[in-house]
C-alpha cells in the first residue's frame, strides 16, 4: 500500500452552496507510479472535484468530511499550505480543459512556458529557453523557435494544448492531472493529443490522472479506470477488465450511449431510467 | 499599417480641430454681450470706439472676419486679448504650462492611487476587506472634483493649515524661473525649497483632480483584474509556484489594463476640463482659471485661443490613447 | 415560446405595483428618494421654513458664527454671512434653484436624447449614422469649458443654465437609449409584434419604450444630480443666476472669499449640495437595481 503514488481513501466532500448536498461519497482509489487512471462520469459526478481536491484548489463553498489524499504517503488534505504549495505544479501538475483560456494572452509562450523552470527551479533564463525549446520539440511542435516568440492568439488550438502539456510535464511531475483535456478540441486534433500525452506519459514515467466522460477516451490511453456516479465509486478496475466485462448495468449503459472514437457508426442508446433509479437506490439519495 | 493608421487619425485630428475653431468663431459672433463696451471708459466718443473696433478687426463682415483669424493663427499669431492687452500666444505660453503640470501630477496620483487600490481590492477579495473597499471607493465615485477641492480647502486649509489655500507659488520666494514650467525646472535645477514651495501649492488641486479619477480607475480596473484573476491561466500560473500579489501584477494585470488606459484617457480630458473650476477655486494661474475670466470679460480673442488650445489638448490626449491601447494589446499589435 | 414571445420581458401596466414594490425594497431608493423628497417640500415651503428673510442685510449681525459657537445671536441657527444675512435661510431657499434645475435640465435633456436614441436605435440607417456621427461630435468637447461657453453666449440666468444642460447631457440617454434600443429591438418579441404587422411607431411606444424605461428612469436621477452640480458650478464662476437670488454656488463662492471670517458660509451649502448629489446617485443606483428585471433574479 505505501508504494502507491497516490491513494485516496474514504474522501467525502459536500457542497455549502446546495445545502451541504453531498458531492463525494467514501471515495477511494489508488494509483501507481507511471499509471493512466481513468476517472468517468457525467458532470456532476464529482471528477473534476477529485482532481480539484488533488491540486488543492477546491473552491471555498466545498468542505471535505471526511478521507485522506496521500500523495507519496503525506495526507494532502492536512499538509501546511507551504509544503503544499511545493508539490503543486512542481510534482503534481495540470493540463487544462481549455486552451483557449489557460494561456496567458499578454505573455509571450516563452514566459509562460518558463515560469516554473525560472521560479521552482532557479534556472537562469538562457538555461530555461534551452529546456523550453526542447520541450517543444518533444511536443511535437515543428517550428519551436517561432512559437517561443509567438502569443497566444497566434497559435491553433491543438498547438497551444501541445504547449500546455509542455508546460505540464516541464519540472518532472509525478502525477499529472488531464482535466478533460481534449474536449474544447477538433475530432482530429483530439487523436494527437491523446496519443501524445500516452507518449509522453511513458517517455517520463509519470502517472496520469484522466478525467473525462468518454469512454471510447479511456479505452484509448487509460491502463486502469474509476467510474463514479453522483460522487459514489460505481466500478473500478483495469481497463480491459471493465469494459469488456462490465459488472454494473450503468457502465453497461454507458458504454451503449457514447459516440466512440473506435465504432463511429455504433447506435447511441440513452442511459434507461431504469438504470439511473437502481444506481439512486443503490447510492442512497430520495 | 500603423503609420498609415496614425496619419489618417492625424488627419482628422486637423479637421475636427478647425470643425472647433469654426464653431467657437460663430458661437462668439453671435454673443450678446459687445467686447468693446467692456473696455472703454464711460462717456467715450463714437469715433474712438470705431477706430477701437477697427484696431480689433470687428468692423468686417463675419466670414472675412473668420478668413482673417484663421490666417492669422495658421502663422501663430493668436490675436490681442481685449482685456488684459497683451498677445494671447504670450499669455497662453505663460498659463499653459501651469496647468500641464497640474493635470498630469493630478493623473500621475490617479493612476497610482486608483492602480494600488484595485490591485488591493483584487487580492482582498471574497474577503470581509473587500466590501469595505468597494464601499469607501463608490462613495469616492458619487464625489466630484468641484466637491473635492472645496472640502480640501476646508480640511486642509482652514481646519489644519497644512497647505496653502491659493496661487502656485508663494509671493515671498524669491526665484528667476527660466521656463514656466515651476515644478519641473525647480526639481532638475535641485532648487529643493523652492519646488517643495511650488509643490505644497499643488497638492489640493491635484487631490481636487485625481481623487474622482483614482475613483474611477479603481472600479474599472478592480472589475477587468476580478475577471482576469478566475481565468484558467492564472490557474495555472498559480500552480507554477507564483505569489497573489504576482498573479495580479504579472499575469493579470497586462490583461486588464486595456480597458482602464481607454476609460483613463477619455477621463483625462474630463479632468483637463476640470482644471477650469479648480484652478478657480485655489486661484492657480494657469488657461482654466484665465478661460473664465476670458468669458466673464466677453475676450474673445483669448476665449478663442484658450478652446483652440484645449481642443488641441484633447486631440492629442486620445492620439496618444489610441496608440497606448495598442501597445498594450498583442492581437491588436499584430493586427 | 410561441405564446410568450408576445410578451415583453419587462412587466407593463399590470405589473406596476409589482415593479414600485421592488423599489420600495431597495433601501437605496429609500435612502436617496426619501432625501430628495425632503429637499422638494422644503424648497415648496421655504417661505414658511426659512426662519429670516434670505435677502435681509444687518451689516451689524455680520459673520456670525452657527449656533454653540462663541458670540451667536439667537434665531440664527447656522450664522450669518458678511453681510448678515442668514444662513440657514439661504440654504434653504437655495434649494429652490438647485430643484429646479435638476428637474428640468435632466428632463429636458432625457426627452431629446430619448427620442433621438429611439429613432437612431429602433430605425437604423442613415438616421441612426447622422445621430451617432453628431453624439461623437458632441462628446469630443469637455463638458465644463462647454457649459461655460455656452452660458457666456447665451447670457447668464436660470434658462441659459438649463438650456446649456440640456444641450450638453442630451448625449448621455441618446447613447444609452440607442444601445437599449437596439438590443430590445431583436428581442422575440419584438419580432413577432412586427410579423403580425403592427405599426413601427406603436411598437415602439408600446413594446420597446417600457423596456427601456428602467435603464432611463435610473439615468435621469444620475443626470439630476450631475445637474445640482453644474448649477452651483456656474452659480460659483458667477454666470447662473443673479447674485441677489441665493444659490448654493453663489454662496460657496462667498464662503470661499471669507473663508477665515466665516468658514460656516462654505460649509452649509457645500454639505447640503453634496447630501442631495449622493442622494440623486443612491436613488439612481438603486432604482436601476429594482427596476433591471436582470439584476432582481
Amino acid at each position: 500500500m505505501t508504494a502507491s503514488l497516490l491513494s485516496i481513501s474514504g474522501l467525502s466532500a459536500v457542497s455549502d452552496r446546495e445545502g451541504g448536498m453531498p458531492i463525494l461519497r467514501d471515495v477511494s482509489l489508488s494509483l501507481e507510479r507511471g499509471e493512466v487512471r481513468g476517472l468517468v462520469g457525467e458532470s456532476g459526478a464529482g471528477k473534476s472535484t477529485i482532481a480539484k481536491a488533488l491540486l488543492g484548489i477546491l473552491p471555498r463553498t466545498v468542505r471535505v468530511t471526511g478521507g485522506t489524499v496521500q500523495f507519496e504517503g503525506r495526507d494532502l488534505l492536512t499538509m501546511p499550505a507551504r509544503e503544499l504549495r511545493d508539490i503543486m505544479g512542481a510534482q503534481i501538475s495540470l493540463i487544462p480543459q481549455d486552451p483557449q483560456t489557460a494561456l496567458n494572452p499578454g505573455r509571450r509562450i516563452e514566459a509562460q512556458l518558463t515560469d516554473g523552470l525560472r521560479l521552482r527551479r532557479g534556472l537562469s533564463s538562457r538555461e530555461a529557453h534551452a529546456r523550453a525549446l526542447k520541450l517543444l520539440e518533444e511536443v511535437q511542435i515543428r517550428d519551436p523557435q517561432r512559437v517561443l516568440h509567438a502569443f497566444p492568439h497566434e497559435l491553433s488550438g491543438g498547438m497551444r494544448q501541445r504547449v500546455l502539456i509542455a508546460a505540464a510535464f516541464a519540472l518532472e511531475p509525478k502525477l499529472v492531472v488531464a482535466d478533460e483535456p481534449t474536449t474544447a478540441l477538433d475530432v482530429t486534433v483530439q487523436k494527437q493529443i491523446l496519443r501524445l500525452i500516452r507518449d509522453m506519459q511513458k517517455v517520463h514515467g509519470t502517472a496520469v490522472i484522466f478525467v473525462t466522460h468518454d469512454l471510447g477516451v479511456v479505452a484509448q490511453i487509460c491502463d486502469s479506470v474509476t467510474l463514479l456516479y453522483a460522487g459514489k465509486v460505481i466500478e473500478a478496475g483495469a481497463t480491459a477488465d471493465v469494459l469488456q466485462n462490465p459488472k454494473h448495468a450503468y457502465t453497461k449503459a454507458l458504454m451503449a450511449a457514447g459516440p466512440r472514437y473506435d465504432r463511429p457508426d455504433a447506435g447511441l442508446e440513452p442511459v434507461p431510467q431504469a438504470v439511473f433509479e437502481q444506481l439512486r437506490a443503490e447510492i442512497g439519495i430520495r | 499599417m500603423i503609420a498609415v493608421s496614425i496619419l489618417k487619425r492625424l488627419l482628422m485630428a486637423a479637421i475636427t480641430l478647425f470643425g472647433v475653431a469654426v464653431i467657437v468663431f460663430v458661437l462668439l459672433r453671435v454673443v450678446p454681450g459687445d467686447p468693446i463696451a467692456m473696455m472703454i471708459s464711460p462717456g467715450a466718443s463714437p469715433e474712438s470706439i470705431a477706430a477701437l473696433r477697427a484696431q480689433y478687426g470687428l468692423d468686417a463682415s463675419l466670414p472675412v472676419q473668420f478668413l482673417v483669424w484663421l490666417k492669422a493663427v495658421v502663422v501663430g499669431d493668436f490675436g490681442t486679448s481685449i482685456s488684459l492687452r497683451r498677445n494671447v500666444l504670450e499669455l497662453l505660453a505663460e498659463r499653459l504650462p501651469a496647468t500641464l503640470e497640474l493635470a498630469i501630477v493630478a493623473l500621475l496620483v490617479a493612476v497610482v492611487l486608483g492602480g494600488a487600490v484595485a490591485v488591493l481590492g483584487t487580492l482582498l477579495r471574497r474577503t470581509p476587506g473587500e466590501p469595505v473597499v468597494d464601499t469607501v471607493n463608490g462613495l469616492c465615485l458619487a464625489v466630484p472634483d468641484f466637491v473635492w477641492a472645496l472640502a480640501l480647502v476646508l480640511v486642509l486649509g482652514v481646519a489644519f493649515p497644512v497647505f496653502p489655500l491659493s496661487g502656485r507659488i508663494n509671493p515671498g520666494v524669491q526665484v528667476d524661473f527660466a521656463t514656466p514650467f515651476y515644478l519641473i525646472e525647480s526639481l532638475v535645477t535641485l532648487r529643493f525649497k523652492v519646488f517643495a514651495d511650488v509643490a505644497a501649492h499643488m497638492v489640493m488641486p491635484v487631490l481636487a483632480l485625481g481623487l474622482p479619477l483614482a475613483a474611477i480607475i479603481t472600479r474599472v480596473l478592480k472589475e477587468a483584474l476580478l475577471e482576469a484573476m478566475v481565468q484558467d491561466y492564472i490557474l495555472l500560473a498559480r500552480l507554477k509556484g507564483m505569489s497573489s500579489l504576482r498573479l495580479v501584477l504579472q499575469e493579470a494585470l497586462r490583461n486588464a489594463i486595456g480597458p482602464t488606459i481607454a476609460l483613463t484617457g477619455v477621463q483625462f480630458t474630463f479632468l483637463i476640463g476640470g482644471t477650469v473650476i479648480v484652478e478657480r477655486i485655489f486661484a492657480y494661474p494657469g488657461i482654466g482659471n484665465m478661460a473664465i475670466d476670458a468669458v466673464i470679460n466677453r475676450d474673445l480673442p483669448l476665449i478663442q485661443g484658450l478652446v483652440l488650445v484645449f481642443g488641441a489638448l484633447f486631440i492629442v490626449i486620445n492620439l496618444l490613447v489610441d496608440m497606448l491601447v495598442v501597445a498594450f494589446n498583442p492581437r491588436l499589435r499584430h493586427g | 415560446m410561441a405564446d410568450v414571445a408576445l410578451t415583453p420581458p419587462a412587466v407593463r401596466r399590470s405589473g406596476l405595483s409589482k415593479n414600485l414594490r421592488a423599489m420600495l425594497r431597495e433601501p437605496k431608493v429609500l435612502v436617496g428618494g426619501g432625501f430628495i423628497l425632503l429637499l422638494l417640500l422644503v424648497a415648496i415651503f421655504a417661505p414658511w421654513l426659512a426662519p429670516k428673510d434670505p435677502l435681509e442685510q444687518d451689516l451689524m449681525l455680520g459673520n456670525l458664527p452657527p449656533a454653540g459657537y462663541p458670540g451667536t445671536e439667537p434665531g440664527y441657527w447656522l450664522g450669518t454671512d458678511d453681510l448678515g444675512r442668514d444662513v440657514l435661510s439661504r440654504v434653504i431657499y437655495g434649494t429652490r434653484i438647485a430643484l429646479t434645475v435638476a428637474f428640468v435640465a435632466a428632463g429636458l435633456a432625457a426627452l431629446f436624447g430619448t427620442v433621438l436614441g429611439l429613432i437612431a436605435g429602433f430605425y437604423g440607417g442613415w438616421a441612426d449614422k447622422v445621430i451617432s456621427r453628431l453624439v461623437d461630435i458632441w462628446m469630443a468637447f469637455p463638458p465644463v469649458l462647454l457649459s461655460i461657453l455656452l452660458v457666456a453666449v447665451l447670457g447668464s440666468g436660470i434658462h441659459s443654465v438649463i438650456a446649456a444642460i440640456v444641450i450638453i447631457d442630451w448625449t448621455r440617454f441618446c447613447r444609452v437609449v440607442r444601445a437599449e434600443t437596439q438590443a430590445q429591438a431583436k428581442m422575440d418579441y419584438v419580432v413577432a409584434a412586427r410579423t403580425i404587422g403592427f405599426p413601427r411607431l406603436h411598437i415602439l411606444i408600446r413594446e420597446i419604450l417600457p423596456n427601456v424605461a428602467p435603464v432611463l428612469i435610473a439615468l435621469v436621477s444620475l443626470e439630476m444630480g450631475i445637474a445640482v452640480i453644474v448649477e452651483a458650478i456656474l452659480s460659483f464662476v458667477g454666470l447662473s443666476v443673479s447674485s441677489d437670488t441665493p444659490t448654493w454656488g453663489g454662496m460657496i463662492a462667498q464662503g470661499r472669499q471669507i473663508i477665515y471670517q466665516g468658514w460656516w458660509v462654505l460649509v452649509a451649502p457645500l454639505v447640503v449640495l453634496f447630501a442631495t448629489v449622493l442622494a440623486f446617485n443612491q436613488l439612481g443606483d438603486g432604482l436601476r437595481r429594482a427596476l433591471d428585471p436582470v439584476m432582481r433574479r
